[in-house]
């Protein structure tokens, strides 16, 4: 689990970007007039997404934007743990260790991550790359064990294929995401087992047209009986 | 009006109250810890979950309202056991440390865990530890010991008003901060010590200093301002050792403001134990019989025009009946107890007072600030007034200085010509206090310091006269004072005789050498300078502006020493009792002057408290019923005047100390380096 306090080392200020900043607008807009204060969450995102992660300027900024008391602001960074309060890695490795993924092997992606990376949960690499964190359940069970590196997923991970993720992130290769071993979706592994039939030419069980003849019926009676009233 | 039935006890009561109101209705008390009376429900610590009948699951009495046909248990097997199990889960991370906690004897969590706790843990997982946190010069927090019952969050967000503590982290994390450690800026702040139901909390200056159950406790009244509020002084000895809030719900609820409660330790220092005598220049101790002599050797001779008595602001109401009438058996009329120099409007009382009370404020229906900062001057009707703001549906009107005041309010004017666009129908405030049935209109103590007071106030009388602001069922003119014997001064009519000097001719004539006698009784308010030249007896409990260039002193009691009576400023007459003994040879004030009286050769009638009491009743009805407040709705004239635009000078820079006993504690001096001088956001000059 991360830190949940804010950094020591923290920058002198904050403000969105132009681009943010016009956005940041749109998202306060979404909320009635006198509950601004319902945008802290994207607001915080947004700051997030801008630095990489949440820092105390930026917390003050948002409430000033919003008009709310920081404290107020700093509940909500400090409650969500997915709000990064210390600086962090170009890439944010976080390896799913729910009991799905502990199931189906995660404890070998994390070797791979601390063998690779010379890093413990909670750290980042010296050039600043890489961060690596423990989170709960990402939500991607059926393709267990999950890692999400930014807002990307990798899923059906295995030692090798984990270390080859990070080979090719660090080369800066693209990478499909998804299923690491060419799954489609969350379908079987290998053969579908499944809906086999071409869904174009599948012989539905209903006569649709005699269906769709009995409905226009109903509905011509209904609108002659209503006229007769 | 839905019935109940509470352990067998059929209940009828209002709609929209909780099981937990309604089982405190018929006397059954349930446990608790994070719900209050007086602030929002939390629902959060569980403690107090009963059994519903048809209900599958206990439920928290204090967050569901009463239906019809309820049928509550409190007693339950079931009930019993959820709140046993409750206990568990809070003591899991309790540190068992009473005998170390300062709590220890008066901990809501101790109490109860003798009630429905375990005699033992089932737990063998290490407790979690929280860093403690700073949070200023009045709370000390031991953050291992939170059970995360917000109640602080609450009290400072709803009646304090300022957001400044919060619950960050999540689940065991969670820990109870403000942003950054920063201290809490609030008057109000030592209340969230007593709302802890642990020793999260505690009252720093008072840490580690005593036990509960070692103190002495006297049921008193404040005199830190003119609000009166309802205060118990916990003793050891002879030495005060904590002040705390007494329920009082016409006056404070049960809070108290930062300054009455955590002056106390300068009752400890700069005392006057012994009476003093300046010779060639240099105070030296001396004896009362000495003392007296050379008052009375001062005194012969002298024509009544060249004494004066002036009153100082936490003097008692007998001491200043006995003062005015030595001073009218010497013929004097040179007398003020307005040491500020303000001009009140004395002729009525109902011109002087907060005619509405304190409790009237839950019931206006507008407000118009004028020349008041109410947040500085009495914290305790401030957050009256934040109470009825929240309630909704509430204009209020602001002419001064923009202060933080934790409500909003429509800037009139900085200046008093605010009232004057007022009263010409001018601004839209007027037709506020026109529509309004419950107006009200406070006036601070700037108004009447004001060079243009007269003006000032013929205009607000007109303004009462033309809007509804005084009616048969409401009186809406208050005068919200900043000292607590004020009031009680007034009163008493220890204000200039007919040919009297006011304090400001006082002190020019006694800056030409015109007078020749300065009877000071506590006053210390005012610019000693003036006085230096003229002999100069001072009486009172510290050695401040007013000892210094005294040439006698005599040492009285502070207001925990003595019995006394005290006015507030809504005109309640409130008795105070003693507390302490004095130190040394310090006496109670009244019997001072009336020795004084014996040795000048003009005695007094009077020998014990009751007679004293029995002449102020004499002397003015109000004194004869104790604790009533009259209503005066007697109508004002007034007339439209031309104001100035001079802005206001307002009595309180430093909140923290505004009177001797404040400037002699050590923990207010800590609170004005902390808030007053390094922060810019509170000094208001």
């Amino acid at each position: 689990m991360t830190l949940r306090e804010l950094s020591a080392s923290q920058p002198d200020s904050f403000s969105f970007t132009d681009e943010n900043f016009s956005l940041s607008k749109r998202i306060i807009k979404k909320y009635p007039e006198g509950y601004q204060a319902s945008a802290v969450i994207p607001l915080l995102d947004l700051a997030q997404r801008q630095e990489g992660w949440v820092s105390k300027p930026a917390i003050e900024f948002i409430a000033d934007l919003l008009q709310m008391p920081v404290i107020r602001v700093l509940e909500v960074a400090t409650f969500y743990t997915m709000f990064n309060l210390q600086p962090i890695g170009k890439k944010h490795i976080q390896v799913c260790t729910n009991l799905p993924c502990l199931l189906r092997g995660c404890d070998q992606v994390v070797k791979c991550c601390k063998d690779k990376l010379g890093i413990n949960f909670g750290e980042t690499t010296n050039d600043k790359m890489f961060s690596l964190s423990e989170v709960e359940c990402a939500g991607a069970c059926v393709n267990a064990p999950v890692v999400a590196i930014n807002d990307d997923y990798y899923e059906d991970l295995t030692y090798d294929l984990m270390s080859k993720v990070i080979d090719r992130l660090v080369q800066g290769e693209n990478i499909k995401i998804g299923s690491m071993i060419n799954r489609e979706g969350s379908s079987p592994v290998g053969n579908k087992k499944t809906l086999l039939e071409d869904p174009n030419h599948m012989v539905p069980k209903q006569d649709l047209l005699k269906a769709k003849a009995d409905y226009e019926y109903q509905k011509k009676q209904k609108s002659i009986s209503k006229g007769n009233n | 009006m839905p019935k109940l039935i509470i352990d067998g006890i059929e209940v009828e009561v209002k709609q929209g109250l909780t099981i937990l109101q309604a089982a405190e209705e018929v006397g059954i008390e349930i446990p608790r810890f994070c719900y209050h009376d007086r602030l929002s429900v939390a629902g959060n610590c569980r403690m107090c979950l009963v059994e519903m009948e048809k209900s599958p699951k206990p439920v928290a009495s204090c967050a569901m309202p009463v239906g019809d046909g309820m049928v509550i248990k409190t007693k339950s097997e079931k009930a019993v056991k959820a709140r046993n199990g409750i206990m568990e889960f809070l003591l899991i991370n309790h540190p068992l440390d009473c005998p170390i906690c300062d709590q220890g004897g008066e901990c809501d969590l101790q109490d109860q865990a003798m009630a429905f706790g375990f005699d033992k843990s089932r737990f063998i997982d290490n407790k979690r530890a929280v860093k403690d946190k700073y949070m200023g010069p009045i709370v000390s927090t031991k953050m291992t010991r939170c059970i995360h019952c917000t109640r602080c969050v609450r009290f400072v967000e709803e009646v304090a008003g300022v957001t400044e503590i919060g619950a960050t982290g999540r689940g065991e994390d969670m820990e109870i901060t403000t942003f950054l450690q920063a201290s809490l800026e609030s008057e109000l702040s030592g209340n969230v010590v007593d709302l802890c139901p642990v020793g999260a909390l505690t009252n720093k200056p008072y840490e580690f200093t005593a036990r509960s159950w070692e103190l002495n406790k006297t049921e008193t009244v404040d005199v830190h301002d003119a609000v009166g509020s309802s205060i118990r002084v916990d003793s050891r000895g002879r030495e005060v050792m904590r002040v705390l809030p007494r329920l009082n719900e016409d006056i404070n609820e049960e809070w108290i403001a930062d300054k009455s409660r955590n002056s106390c330790d300068g009752l400890k220092y700069q005392r006057l134990d012994t009476p003093l005598v300046r010779k060639n220049g240099v105070l030296e101790s001396s004896s009362w019989g000495e003392a007296f002599d050379i008052i009375k050797k001062r005194l012969i001779g002298l024509n009544p025009n060249q004494i004066a008595a002036l009153v100082g602001d936490l003097v008692d109401c007998e001491s200043i009946m006995v003062l005015k009438d030595f001073m009218s058996k010497i013929g004097v009329q040179n007398l003020d107890c307005r040491q500020d120099g303000s001009l009140i409007d004395t002729r009525r009382r109902s011109s002087y007072i907060f005619n509405s009370t304190i409790n009237g404020i839950d019931d206006s229906d507008c407000l118009l600030l004028l020349g008041t900062n109410p947040r500085k001057e009495a914290p305790i009707i401030n957050a009256r007034i934040r109470k009825r703001f929240l309630r909704g549906d509430y204009q209020i009107g602001l002419i001064g200085d923009a202060f933080d005041l934790t409500y909003n309010y429509n800037h009139i004017s900085k200046t008093p010509e605010g009232v004057t666009s007022i009263v010409n129908e001018k601004n839209n405030f007027y037709n506020i206090l026109k529509n309004s049935n419950k107006a009200m209109i406070i006036v601070g103590m700037s108004v009447f310091t004001h060079p243009d007071v007269n003006n000032i106030i013929n205009s607000l009388y007109l303004l009462c006269d033309k809007t509804n602001v005084i009616n048969k069922d409401w009186n809406g003119y208050n005068v919200l004072h900043t000292c607590a014997s004020r009031v009680g001064g007034i009163d008493l009519g220890f204000v200039p005789g007919k040919s009297g000097k006011s304090t400001k001719e006082i002190l020019i004539a006694a800056e030409k050498q015109d007078l020749k006698f300065i009877y000071l009784l506590g006053a210390d308010e005012f610019d000693a300078k003036k006085i230096d030249k003229t002999f100069t007896v001072y009486q009172g409990h510290h050695g401040d502006r007013g000892a210094n260039v005294a040439d006698v002193i005599l040492p009285g009691c502070a207001y925990t020493e003595k019995n006394g009576t005290y006015v507030n400023t809504e005109g309640r007459v409130q008795l105070a009792s003693k507390a302490v003994s004095p130190p040394g040879e310090a006496k109670e004030d009244w019997k001072i002057i009336r020795a004084l009286s014996e040795v000048v050769g003009c005695d007094l009638k009077y020998k014990t408290i009751d007679q004293v009491r029995k002449r102020m009743a004499w002397q003015n009805n109000i004194f004869a019923d104790i604790n009533r407040v009259y209503d005066d709705h007697s109508f004002f004239t007034g007339s439209s005047e031309f104001i100035s635009s001079i802005p206001f000078h307002y009595p309180i820079k430093n909140y923290y100390q505004t009177d001797v006993i404040s400037r002699a504690s050590k923990t207010m001096a800590e609170c004005t380096k902390e808030f007053s001088l390094n922060n810019n956001k509170r000094v208001e000059i």
